[in-house]
């Protein structure tokens, strides 16, 4: 079950949320949507649920058109949305048998569904609570219960792990993996860990256009600056900053040297190199020839919140 | 407009649970036993006064009643959906917007029937003591209950328009008095538009069915003002999409 996003455009008033948007997601894929707040991601994650219409581009889930096939769109489509919205003075079965009733779900075929997804999100002990009473993590599950209660194609996600501690987090992620394998699932998030840990592709927006798209790794690949290199040698005696680093900087495509610590003999440098270089070689055959012992030697490569932050400050 | 195509299977659950959410509150409680209160109160202070065997006091009274009623149990429908974002997670189900707002209007006109049932006690009062012409007490209570949709198709659209139950009640409330006063200003009105003021006024509609006679006329406008009231809800939720 794909989607498929065509020149998207929302516009409030005069100022543009998002601005020319397209992508696909193919089936079976998780897509991580990742930008600043405000950048888009939640309006385009309502017009694909069909909360509301683009000003203009569409929209096609499966082939069907978001505007013309709406209804029909909305039965292959689970949403969680964002601050996860729930009726806290219903209990989880009730909520869980209203969210079925309403995808037309009726009799055992809706037990079933029901029991299904309450082993699946782990609500078994709080089943017959009222969602009032429910802590923020279990409030969770039961949105995401609720969003794949009539098993549907495409899972759609505005920020299911926010506001949650860390152990809830794990779980929910591991969660979206289990399930995702199965469906195509399209998440929101801030968060890039989140991005790494479950996403097979990411689509970073910022101010309504699409700045990157790509697979995690793919992103951190071409968006690779400078290396940097930390190094930690044992100079026997030799004066760090005098006479190591100019000899560290005389390396070819080594761009600066800074020395960050001198301790016992050891000396700690940054060392920059030239863009798309690799000189860890060069440095340890110079530290050889040198006589210098190697004790360490680091290659920091571009993380992905470097990308983003690269992108999204512009 | 969607709203010519609805499908009851979408309309239950909306009802049921809507319905549910009443009598699972004390809200629904504590506004029967006060109208109960208002109007049990008001039905056996005048029973020995007048003398006769007649529900005429009690038709009087409760729609007076209903002004404040309905508008304190609609204004939430969907204002509280609004304010709490699940209406969000209700319009991305495959259900029209047409079918929410029709099945939140028939819970609450069911809760106001439910409000009438145990007023039909007064009735068997009535029947102990005396004869009572039964004619004009059923048409009295089929009005009651046309007048109270109105009200409460009324209340919905006014619960449409705002994410605030107290905006929602008095935006209702006005709505519902204009509709109820049409009929009761018309010495202020110039007489080329009395008529048509006096065919507004509600409570001119119920008085004719009052009297135990059911005209078409008075049916066509009471499906008419609320089919439009419903119908100004559905748009108003359509809002969104503009």
């Amino acid at each position: 079950m794909s989607i498929a996003v065509r020149n998207l455009v929302k516009k409030y008033g005069d100022t543009a949320a998002i601005d020319d948007i397209s992508f696909d997601v193919k089936t079976g894929e998780i897509l991580g949507f990742l930008g600043p707040n405000g950048a888009g991601k939640t309006t385009t994650m309502k017009i694909i649920t069909c909360y509301m219409p683009p000003t203009s581009g569409t929209v096609e889930v499966d082939g069907l058109d978001t505007a013309a096939a709406s209804l029909e769109v909305r039965r292959k489509i689970g949403y969680l949305p964002e601050m996860n919205p729930l009726y806290l003075d219903m209990n989880v079965i009730d909520y869980l048998e209203y969210s079925a009733q309403l995808h037309g779900l009726r009799g055992g075929a809706m037990q079933h569904r029901i029991k299904e997804m309450v082993h699946v999100c782990g609500l078994e002990d709080v089943r017959h609570k009222d969602i009032g009473e429910l802590s923020k993590g279990y409030r969770q599950r039961v949105g995401l219960a609720q969003s794949m209660i009539h098993d549907p194609e495409v899972l759609i996600m505005d920020e299911p792990t926010s506001g949650l501690d860390p152990n809830q987090i794990a779980e929910i992620r591991a969660l979206i993996r289990q399930l995702g394998r199965a469906k195509t699932v399209v998440l929101s998030t801030h968060i890039l860990s989140e991005v790494q840990a479950t996403c097979d592709r990411v689509l970073i927006i910022h101010e309504g256009k699409i700045v990157a798209n790509g697979t995690p790794a793919q992103l951190q690949h071409d968006f690779q600056g400078a290396d940097t290199i930390t190094l930690e040698l044992k100079t026997g005696g030799a004066d760090p900053l005098n006479a190591v680093a100019p000899r560290i900087r005389s390396v070819g495509a080594v761009s600066n040297v800074t020395l960050l610590a001198d301790a016992d003999g050891h000396s700690t440098f940054e060392v920059h190199a030239d863009k798309g270089t690799d000189v860890r070689e060069a440095l340890f055959r110079t530290a050889v020839a040198e006589g210098w012992v190697v004790l360490e030697m680091h290659r920091r490569a571009t993380t992905l919140e470097e990308v983003f932050h690269k992108l999204t400050t512009a | 407009m969607a709203a010519l195509a609805l499908s009851l299977s979408n309309v239950g659950p909306i009802y049921r649970r809507e319905l549910r959410s009443y009598f699972n509150s004390p809200v629904a409680y504590v506004v029967i036993v006060v109208f109960l209160a208002i109007v049990g109160w008001y039905f056996s202070s005048n029973l020995f006064l007048i003398n006769t065997a007649s529900m005429r006091v009690v038709f009087e009274l409760v729609p007076l009643v209903f002004l404040f009623f309905v508008p304190a149990v609609t204004m939430r429908l969907l204002a509280e959906e609004k304010k709490s974002g699940t209406l969000e997670l209700l319009t991305t189900k495959p259900v029209r917007d047409a079918e929410i707002v029709l099945g939140k209007f028939l819970a609450a006109w069911t809760l106001l029937a439910a409000t009438l049932a145990p007023t039909l006690v007064y009735l068997i009062t009535l029947m102990v003591l005396g004869n009572p012409d039964l004619g004009p007490v059923i048409a009295g209570y089929i009005g009651l209950l046309l007048t109270g949709g109105v009200y409460i198709a009324v209340g919905i659209f006014a619960s449409s328009l705002t994410e605030n139950q107290i905006v929602a009640f008095l935006v209702g409330l006005l709505i519902i008095l204009g509709f109820f006063l049409a009929d009761k200003v018309l010495i202020y009105m110039p007489a080329v538009i009395a008529p048509t003021i006096e065919f507004l006024g509600i409570d001119y509609h119920f008085a004719s069915i009052a009297r135990g006679v059911i005209d078409s006329r008075d049916i066509i406008y009471f499906a008419s003002v609320l089919g439009f009231a419903l119908m100004l809800a559905t748009a108003s939720l359509e809002r969104r999409k503009w």
